[in-house]
């Protein structure tokens, strides 16, 4: 059964929120869906652009109250 | 599964230097290159167990990097290796010259590593320089 986890990483700037959804994916099942929060404008475009080039799959980004949600499942 | 070569020489202790570096290692790293940093002159020093944390603000942009949540360039450099599985080599001269061995840097770095070795690992590779 495919999990979701919450990656806080609100306040945090580039790398890292790439680098604290990185760090939770390795131990993560294939199937299960990772949304990340961030208040970093640059992560939010550098996420998708990286789950793209390493594949896994972009879900989408919602944004509420200055916080970005962007949501990735991992593929491999 | 590495896709291209990255290898990235730092020689500025300065934090700004050492930030973007990190940023570019850890990224590069995650990203599918293969990733070599070698650390030398005034860079070696910050990567000695026990050193302080901060580096010391170029410009006035490195002061604002302390006041923000901006990760730690030591952190970057750390998720580089273990995350990405860069390679992080002490230069051999700089751990003479500095007087430190391999135990006393940093766990994730590698053995320290002669010049010659270095540039043929670099051949081919997009090289940058901090």
């Amino acid at each position: 059964m495919a999990q979701k986890h919450i990656v806080d990483a609100r306040g945090s700037f580039c790398p890292g929120p790439l680098m604290e959804l990185i760090a939770q994916l390795k131990s993560a099942a294939v199937g299960d869906e990772f949304e990340v929060l961030s208040t970093d404008k640059g992560s939010v475009n550098d996420i998708p652009e990286w789950v793209n080039k390493v594949g896994h799959a972009y879900v989408g980004t919602t944004e509420a109250d200055g916080v970005w949600h962007v949501t990735i499942r991992k593929m491999k | 599964m590495a896709s291209s070569k990255i290898s990235i020489v730092i020689v500025s202790g300065e934090r700004e230097r050492l930030q973007m570096a990190a940023m570019v290692a850890s990224v590069g790293a995650v990203s599918g290159s293969e990733v070599t940093v070698f650390l030398s002159m005034n860079a070696l020093e910050h990567f000695v167990k026990g050193a302080k944390a901060q580096a010391k603000a170029e410009g006035a942009f490195g002061t604002l990097l302390e006041t923000k949540k901006a990760p730690p360039f030591k952190d970057l450099f750390r998720q580089a290796a273990e995350l990405g599985d860069a390679k992080v080599y002490p230069c051999s001269m700089a751990c003479d010259v500095l007087g430190v061995e391999h135990k006393d840097l940093e766990p994730y770095l590698q053995e320290p590593l002669g010049l010659t070795r270095f540039l043929a690992d670099a051949e081919g590779a997009q090289v940058y320089t901090f």
